[in-house]
């Protein structure tokens, strides 16, 4: 197996054929000639017959890809047009008595490193414009037509230098499954090109293509970038698990996306995404999730060299507030501790973590860090439809001791004049056994429940999570863990208040029909299973 | 002559596309089209030497047009600027 790495510029996975695209027969040969006259009257015809070519290529541009992917076959066009561009050629035809072919050549070089040698990024791609255009008229004088696929290939994997618009444009598509390519950029109109034809294509390989590949099998990933030739079993096998995911994760999109979570029997259910970071947020987007259930701010915390200040803070989670528009956004405050240890904390060493300082205990002990975030909550709340979640709670006292925290940063930020919204609202997260006994004294005092499964199981069977061996006593099904959700459910309904679940059981295909009947209001679960559980909730009754 | 000055807004400064319709725009008239960046300038119906003016998002410009259909011409080219730039 060879491996080839690049840079991804269109998504998708390719399986099939290494198929070496040969640019050949464009060598030019330089000839003298004896009437400049004639190579002139030579080279305008074959200058009409490229303007005919992309009129007819902007025209199958605009059926494939759309007007706006053809108009550079427009603009290749206005520049085989340019007054100088053709003063060029017939000036050296006239002047050095060489052929057309030759003063072409020598005109391409010149224009193209007046682009490449621009300063900006975009315009020293433009060279590869003149030297498309050019190309097109070379070909033409010397009579060559443009290389085919072969009739009877398919899925091949095309592999080149490089490749120009035009040429990218002409091969027959239901025959290539990838493009490789081991120079471009990603402003290429061969990458834009991929994209808009939902091709994978790996480009920039930075190696040279050996001819000995030609015809040998491969699989390229457009997510990754990596080019596999003569893939070991093992790789074609986790390529192709791959592929079917993402494939049926883009079935589910095309069936389900803006359809409602709604049961069979017309309960609607509240589906959101769990992000890690501001980053996530495309995803959870681009899945249809209809709010976010869990934001884990602990990013911001692990990410930096010591606390992040307020702006840092704010600037994060006014991008996810913003990013959902009126959709909730459920910020909970960091959870630190436990497996997520940070050094300037300073926390010290615990011969139990899991059971130690962590999460709401730190905020509560150390609230001008708690402050500051909930601060940057509170601004954030201005931008969007933001809520606050509280992690770790085992009694009432803590979130009581918590509003206060909440109310003071309240009403700093009015004395500043700094808004917010005065309608936040506040949960916490159910995940020890603690919270589920007592959650009908603490639903009087919140606005939601987010059952996080993770840990609840881990306190409620009495199973570190980070040591292997108890990992098979772990069971999600297990009837205690099931039993305090369906308690936690309707406890929390006694009061009125939502109750959703945001650990990974949420996402559990067998098990949400089960939640559905206890009543749930809300999962939420990782941006690529909110289509998932969507589809299992719209064939569920409640 | 007739001329006037307008500073670029498009984040991409006078790409190949725009570049390709101001070529395009210009054609129309028979008076002279001279765009000024800096020390540079160009012939408004040349795309290559247009392009090459690499004007950017922020720079100022100035066009002269001189001939029969100046007025006309450089109306249409300015409020082409301003709309499409």
């Amino acid at each position: 197996m060879i491996t080839f790495s690049g840079k991804p510029v269109s998504a998708g996975i390719g399986f099939g054929k290494v198929w070496i695209y040969d640019k050949g027969g464009m060598a030019v040969k330089r000839r003298h000639i004896a009437d400049a006259e004639e190579e002139i009257k030579r080279y305008e015809q074959a200058r009409a017959l490229a303007t005919a070519e992309l009129e007819s290529l902007y025209y199958k541009a605009t059926r494939e890809i759309g007007e706006a992917e053809a108009q550079i076959f427009s603009i290749h066009k206005m520049m085989l047009e340019d007054i100088d561009y053709n003063e060029s050629v017939e000036n050296i035809i006239a002047k050095q008595m060489i052929n057309a072919e030759t003063a072409v050549l020598q005109t391409a070089e010149t224009f193209s490193k007046m682009f490449s040698e621009m300063e900006d990024a975009y315009m020293q791609a433009r060279a590869a414009d003149v030297v498309d255009i050019s190309d097109r008229i070379i070909r033409i004088l010397s009579g060559e037509a443009t290389q085919n696929i072969g009739d009877g290939e398919k899925n091949l994997i095309i592999f080149a230098e490089d490749l120009a618009p035009s040429e990218t444009l002409q091969m027959d598509k239901t025959k290539i499954t990838a493009f490789v390519t081991s120079r471009g950029s990603s402003a290429s109109h061969t990458a834009i090109l991929a994209r808009s034809l939902s091709i994978p294509a790996v480009i920039g390989l930075h190696r040279e293509i050996g001819k000995e590949l030609d015809g040998k099998p491969a699989v390229v990933d457009g997510y990754t970038g990596v080019v596999y030739v003569e893939p070991t079993r093992e790789v074609i096998e986790e390529l192709t698990e791959k592929k079917r995911k993402k494939d049926m994760q883009k079935e589910l999109l095309a069936e389900l996306k803006s359809k409602p979570t709604e049961t069979l029997d017309g309960r609607k259910i509240r589906l959101y995404a769990n992000i890690g970071s501001s980053g996530d947020l495309g995803a959870a987007v681009l899945n249809d999730a209809e709010g976010i259930g869990l934001f884990r701010s602990e990013f911001l915390y692990l990410e930096s060299k010591d606390f992040p200040s307020e702006d840092v803070q704010f600037e994060a989670y006014k991008t996810v507030a913003e990013g959902m528009g009126d959709k909730l956004v459920i910020i909970r405050t960091m959870d630190i501790g436990a497996d997520k240890k940070i050094d300037y904390f300073g926390l010290p060493e615990e011969e139990n973590p899991a059971m130690g300082m962590r999460a709401i205990r730190i905020c509560l002990d150390r609230r001008d860090i708690f402050k500051t975030q909930l601060r940057a909550i509170l601004r954030a709340s201005a931008f969007g439809n933001v809520a606050i979640m509280l992690p770790m709670i085992v009694s009432r006292d803590e979130i009581i001791r918590a509003k206060e925290v909440i109310s003071e940063a309240k009403e700093e930020l009015l004395a500043a004049n700094i808004p917010f919204s005065q309608e936040i609202s506040l949960g916490i997260m159910i995940e020890t056994p603690a919270a589920v006994m007592i959650s009908d004294i603490l639903a009087k005092e919140v606005d939601f429940f987010s059952i996080g499964t993770n840990d609840l199981s881990q306190y409620m069977l009495a199973c570190d999570r980070q040591n292997e061996k108890v990992a098979e006593f772990i069971d999600p099904h297990h009837e205690a863990i099931l039993r305090s959700i369906e308690m936690v459910i309707e406890n929390g309904h006694k009061a009125g208040i939502w109750v959703g679940i945001c650990g990974e059981m949420g996402a559990d295909e067998m098990l949400i029909p089960r939640f559905l009947k206890m009543g749930i209001d809300e999962f939420s679960v990782a941006p690529s299973q909110v289509l998932t559980v969507r589809k299992v909730v719209r064939k569920s009754r409640s | 002559m007739k001329e006037f000055t307008y500073k670029i807004c498009d984040e991409l400064g006078i790409h190949a596309r725009p570049a390709g319709l101001l070529v395009k725009k210009a054609g129309e008239f028979s008076s002279e089209t001279i765009m000024y960046n800096g020390e540079k300038s160009a012939d408004m119906k040349r795309i290559f030497a247009l392009m090459s003016l690499g004007v950017k998002q922020g720079d100022t410009i100035r066009v002269t047009v001189s001939g029969a259909d100046e007025d006309e011409a450089c109306a249409e080219l300015e409020s082409f600027l301003k709309n499409n730039l």
